[in-house]
């Protein structure tokens, strides 16, 4: 089975952080990342910019700066998108709301992307859902 | 990890400004309220290890310390105490209702105001920046002392007299209008921009760098709050991709290392990230203002792989922008700097002729126009400018600018 793992914590306080503090943990969760890839169960990770950078696109026109913010909705599903800015990811979200019109989609840069590091990521698992 | 220590502390100082700005609302005194927050985190710092943080850390402290200082007014009055602590530590019954009056709004309108009273169009630009230091920020007298480079009983003073002039001050505490808003925020980014300048041209001390990341944690919280503000946004852009730039702005002995020289793989990638998310968010808004404008300039040189691959029309035409936006000769001069690239030396140096007058007593005026001259060969007037421009150095690290200069010309001369 695949799991996500969401991380959740106050970003006021995280994005606060000293250079030395933002190590210190950075150092303490590589330990974990390093087991994890030996052990073929890490696929891609990633640290999101603070929800400022968040840009929220409801339905086909309705484009809202900040993250999404209610809580009727739950969070089903993401996508990691590479394109050149905003407005080109602004288009794909579109595309998406297009095929599935009631869902919201927020768009939030990422600080930090580690790929997929195993060998044999599962392609074809990837199917079978 | 709740009992490490260093988790309440960064929790406290996150909490502060909408907790301070809360219970400022509520006592509408700014010492009574310092003091409640005061007593608050006492309180979290003997409750919250025991019993675990509590879900919204700033309501809790608002709760607590408005409690704490209507308890001690009542003490003084008639002796009723209020139930212990411990009973609305956890905030079962408390803090639904109290939350829900606390909504993103009312904060946002408590921060901008704490904010806004520190920018007193009395108060000297100085006295705005320490007061805002250490009412919002939290920092100690001793720390702001440090980073202003005063002493510990000048900074007192300064503080102390910087409260008694607004306390004479009409505050305003009626929720602003939409037109009232803008002109505070404007006040404010303006305020910010000040502290992050304070320590930008500092250099590399760390007490004077350090409030850098103070402006730029009060440029992150007032977009927080007021999310679809471009200005605002252009402003943290502006900052963070400046702020960026500091692993790379001075060498192993504290010598400034100009933009053309530093090493650029050692700019920070994620304050970059950020601040070009922001300016591209910024933009999408077709309200552009002098703070976008600036970022906008930061970015192009952040883009440029290389300081030869600098997209100089797009300086100029920025530069062009702001001139119209905020015309000062300041900009003026900039803008000469990308039109000598583009257009060669002479070009440059006609662009700035008239500003002489009014910039008589600028460093960067006759540190820029000692290096038109120096490009044109024209020395004698070139070393003339930059010996200008030393006695003229505001900082150790300006005048080392300029010394790079007159040290190359003394090396080709021999």
């Amino acid at each position: 089975m695949l799991y996500t793992l969401l991380c959740y914590n106050k970003e006021d306080v995280v994005w606060s952080w000293s250079k030395e503090e933002d190590e210190a943990v950075m150092n303490r969760l590589n330990v974990v990342h390093e087991k994890l890839v030996k052990e073929g169960k890490l696929g891609p990770a990633l640290r999101l910019l603070p929800t400022t950078t968040a840009t929220t696109l409801r339905g086909p026109d309705m484009v809202i700066d900040g993250p999404f913010a209610e809580t009727k909705e739950q969070l089903l599903g993401f996508y990691v998108i590479d394109v050149a800015d905003l407005d080109a990811a602004l288009t794909v979200a579109r595309e998406l709301s297009a095929a599935n019109p009631t869902s919201v989609y927020e768009i939030r840069p990422i600080a930090l992307y580690v790929p997929e590091a195993r060998e044999n990521a599962p392609k074809d698992r990837v199917k079978a859902y | 990890m709740i009992h490490d220590p260093a988790w309440i502390d960064s929790t406290l100082t996150a909490a502060r400004p909408q907790a301070v700005s809360a219970l400022l609302r509520y006592f509408r005194d700014m010492d009574t309220a310092e003091e409640a927050y005061q007593e608050a985190c006492l309180r979290a710092l003997r409750n919250w290890p025991q019993n675990g943080p509590p879900r919204d850390p700033v309501a809790w402290l608002i709760l607590v310390g408005r409690n704490a200082a209507l308890d001690r007014t009542r003490r003084q009055s008639r002796d009723v105490a209020l139930p212990p602590d411990d009973v609305i530590s956890d905030l079962n019954d408390a803090e639904a209702p109290l939350v829900d009056r606390l909504d993103e709004s009312h904060y946002r309108d408590d921060v901008l105001r704490l904010l806004f009273i520190c920018c007193h169009p009395e108060l000297p630009a100085t006295q705005q920046i320490a007061l805002a230091l250490r009412i919002v920020s939290g920092l100690s007298v001793p720390q702001i002392a440090r980073a202003f480079l005063v002493s510990d009983a000048a900074m007192e003073q300064r503080i102390t007299r910087a409260k008694a002039r607004i306390a004479k001050a009409d505050v305003p505490f009626e929720t602003p209008g939409a037109a009232e808003r803008t002109e505070r925020l404007a006040a404010v980014a303006t305020m910010i921009y000040l502290l992050f300048n304070e320590g930008y041209t500092a250099g590399n001390e760390p007490a004077r760098a350090a409030l850098c990341d103070e402006a730029i944690r009060l440029a992150r919280l007032l977009l927080r709050l007021f999310s679809v503000e471009p200005e605002i946004m252009g402003l943290t852009a502006l900052m963070l991709l400046q702020q960026s730039r500091l692993p790379a702005r001075f060498d192993r002995a504290g010598d400034a290392i100009l933009l053309e020289d530093q090493d650029r793989s050692l700019w920070n990638g994620k304050l970059i990230n950020e601040g070009l998310a922001l300016l591209d968010k910024a933009m999408r808004h077709n309200r552009p203002g002098p703070y976008q404008v600036q970022a906008a300039i930061a970015a192009t040189h952040t883009r440029a792989a290389s300081f030869a691959e600098t997209d100089w029309a797009a300086i100029d035409a920025l530069y062009a922008a702001l001139e119209r936006m905020q015309p000062s000769p300041v900009v003026t001069l900039n803008r000469a700097v990308a039109v000598a690239k583009l257009h060669g030396p002479t070009a440059g140096l006609e662009m700035i002729a008239p500003l002489e007058k009014a910039l008589s007593s600028y460093f960067h005026y006759f540190g820029a126009r000692g290096a038109f001259l120096l490009q044109l060969g024209r020395t004698a007037e070139a070393r003339t400018d930059f010996d200008r421009a030393i006695s003229l150095a505001a900082t150790p690290a300006q005048a080392a600018h300029i010394r790079q200069h007159l040290d190359r010309l003394i090396q080709d001369a021999t």
